[in-house]
């Protein structure tokens, strides 16, 4: 601690060089932080029907191909599956493409009975919700979004599902209760989401009727999961419909990945940023080093050995990377809430900007690392000669 | 020599450039004695600077022995010599090399940032050196904010800080004027007198020589004449 008041001073000495590198690398740091927390995000999905106890079982081949809903029966047979419900992808948004909706068909006895423990509904609304055929449930946090009440008829556009009736993508509900997550951890997992009628959904559409998105089940043994996965799959095997049957958190995974290698791409704009910013800080430091090598030289002069040297550097980069990491690491932080709107149903953790301060740390490492060696290495008879 | 503070026998220097070996100081022999004030002249390339960085523990002899303060120089490796000058030797040279970004209070601390002193005796200790050469009043003031005289002033408060057995000057005038000069000088000549404090000085002016008890003469690498003057 007692050398602090070098290294800082040392630091400021040019000041307006240290504050533009110091905002350049907040910046950075800032990306890191939204980027990282998008990426754990993807990485770490919450809520939902992501419990030990939960599989989903998808077509073999992709999860945008259907299957047949006959599948259930011999699916709830399986020695292990306490419960087995079905869902299909609706795609849906209100008004305008920007209001994504996450609207599910679900078979209300089947989906209740495995997600009981998950959603916080009044006895009178799930009355209401078993009563009205065109009855949806909704999410508060939606309810709040759209300014929907209960009582509301709402208009819903189907990306992809056309009505029999009318060739029309467009159906309506009429909203007969909300819904809370029990668990808050996963209430940014079900802040956009409505659910709806799988017998509407099935008799009302145009094509496919009869076939499911995928199947969740619940089973008794969690530890048996991969066992009762391989059952499942196995019953289907060498069938038109081959099944793969895996725990919901990596269905969860798997469906975010539709979208392309999330991870993959936010970790190659990373890497481009820190690639830049490992240029920008190292010759923003040898530079440093190289103007004070006199005075590095002198500190040398009055008995700081080569050690002593190498560690103020080191020290002096470790604290430009920290700072800027501190500040951009929670600016990112105090911009989860605007990354959050633009990311329904993700659910963003702190603990993602984590990582930023090894990154500062590793960053400090690798631009300080090649100036503290030479200013170690230092002839000081040499350093003065210019300037005694 | 028993109480020489300064011992240097046989001593050659040699530095090589690419393939051109420059022979800077020949068989050099030399006794200082404890509380001497030594004025080093002579020619620019006659091996002035090169000897004070040998007696400073700066640089290492070719050949030769050299002992400073008790402790065979020629002897020790780059680690030990770094904690040998800090513990002995205190260094004034001709453009102070203060660091700009601290106040002079914490440029007389740096030395002392290698001892276990605490904080609050770092800064006592510093106030004393600034105290003693006369310029405590400008403690806070950055380098840039003295004059030449007054950053000299503080270059030997660094110096003297640690209280080191010898101290190094390398042409401590050379950049002041003449009134400045004769301050730094007298100054020099009080720590000498008054506090014990063994000097050797290279300068080029022999006004300032004369302020030293003996004056050594160098050319082409060897001491041509060594005298005691009357200060």
């Amino acid at each position: 601690m007692k050398f602090f008041p070098l290294i800082w001073a040392t630091l400021w000495r040019k000041k307006t060089r240290t504050i533009f590198t110091l905002l350049s690398m907040v910046v950075a740091f800032l990306l890191f932080g939204v980027l990282e927390t998008v990426d754990y995000a993807f990485a770490h999905p919450g809520g939902g029907a992501t419990g030990a106890d939960k599989l989903i079982t998808t077509n073999k081949y992709s999860i945008t191909l259907s299957l047949p809903f006959s599948d259930t029966q011999e699916i709830r047979a399986v020695p292990g599956v306490a419960e087995v419900t079905w869902i299909s992808w609706f795609g849906a948004y209100y008004q305008e493409s920007k209001n994504f909706v996450f609207a599910l068909p679900v078979d209300t006895d089947s989906y209740f009975n495995l997600h009981k423990d998950e959603f916080i509904v009044s006895d009178e609304q799930m009355l209401a919700y078993r009563n009205t055929r065109s009855g949806a449930l909704v999410n508060s946090a939606l309810m709040k979004k759209f300014g929907w009440k209960v009582g509301d008829k709402v208009p819903l556009h189907s990306t992809i599902w056309t009505q029999k009736k009318d060739g029309s993508l467009d159906w309506t509900f009429d909203i007969v209760g909300t819904f809370d997550a029990k668990d808050a951890t996963q209430a940014g997992q079900q802040a956009s989401t409505l659910l709806f009628h799988y017998d509407l959904f099935d008799e009302g559409r145009s094509f496919g009727k009869g076939s499911v998105g995928w199947f969740e089940e619940r089973v008794t043994d969690p530890s048996q999961s991969g066992a009762i996965s391989g059952r499942i799959d196995a019953l289907f095997a060498n069938s038109p419909n081959e099944t793969k049957t895996q725990p919901a958190k990596d269905f969860a995974l798997a469906f975010m990945k539709q979208f392309g290698d999330i991870g993959f791409v936010l970790r190659a704009i990373l890497g481009a940023v820190f690639f830049t910013l490992l240029f920008l800080t190292g010759n923003t430091m040898m530079q440093s080093v190289r103007e004070r090598t006199p005075e590095l030289a002198v500190l040398k002069t009055i008995g700081f050995g080569d050690g002593k040297v190498l560690g103020l550097v080191i020290g002096e980069s470790l604290l430009l990377c920290v700072i800027a990491a501190v500040i951009g690491l929670a600016l990112s932080y105090a911009a989860l809430p605007i990354i959050k709107l633009g990311l329904q149903g993700v659910e963003l953790s702190p603990k993602a900007l984590l990582p930023g301060i090894g990154a500062a740390v590793l960053l400090a490492l690798i631009v300080g690392l090649p100036p503290a060696l030479r200013a170690g290495r230092l002839n000081i008879v040499d350093a003065l000669a210019d300037k005694r | 020599m028993s109480d020489a503070i300064v011992s240097l026998r046989n001593v050659d220097k040699r530095y090589v450039r690419g393939k051109q070996s420059v022979e800077v100081l020949q068989h050099l022999n030399l006794d200082i004695p404890k509380g001497d004030f030594v004025a080093l002249m002579g020619p620019s390339g006659s091996g002035k600077t090169t000897l004070l960085n040998l007696i400073g523990g700066l640089d290492t002899a070719t050949a030769g022995e050299i002992t400073v303060a008790g402790q065979r120089l020629d002897q020790l490796g780059q680690g030990a010599l770094a904690r040998w000058r800090a513990r002995h030797v205190g260094f004034v040279f001709q453009f102070y090399n203060l660091m700009p970004m601290l106040s002079a209070q914490r440029n007389v601390e740096l030395p002392l940032l290698l001892t276990h002193l605490s904080g609050a005796q770092r800064k006592a200790n510093a106030l004393a050196a600034l105290t003693l050469v006369g310029i405590a009043d400008r403690a806070k003031h950055k380098p840039g904010e003295l004059s030449g005289g007054q950053a000299q002033r503080v270059a030997i408060a660094r110096a003297l800080v640690a209280d080191p057995t010898l101290l190094v000057c390398d042409e401590p005038t050379g950049d002041l004027d003449r009134k400045s000069a004769d301050d730094v000088l007298h100054l020099l000549q009080m720590l000498n007198r008054e506090h014990g404090k063994s000097i050797v000085m290279v300068t080029h002016d022999p006004k300032a020589a004369e302020f030293a008890s003996r004056q050594l003469h160098m050319d082409k690498g060897t001491l041509l004449e060594a005298g005691t003057l009357a200060a």
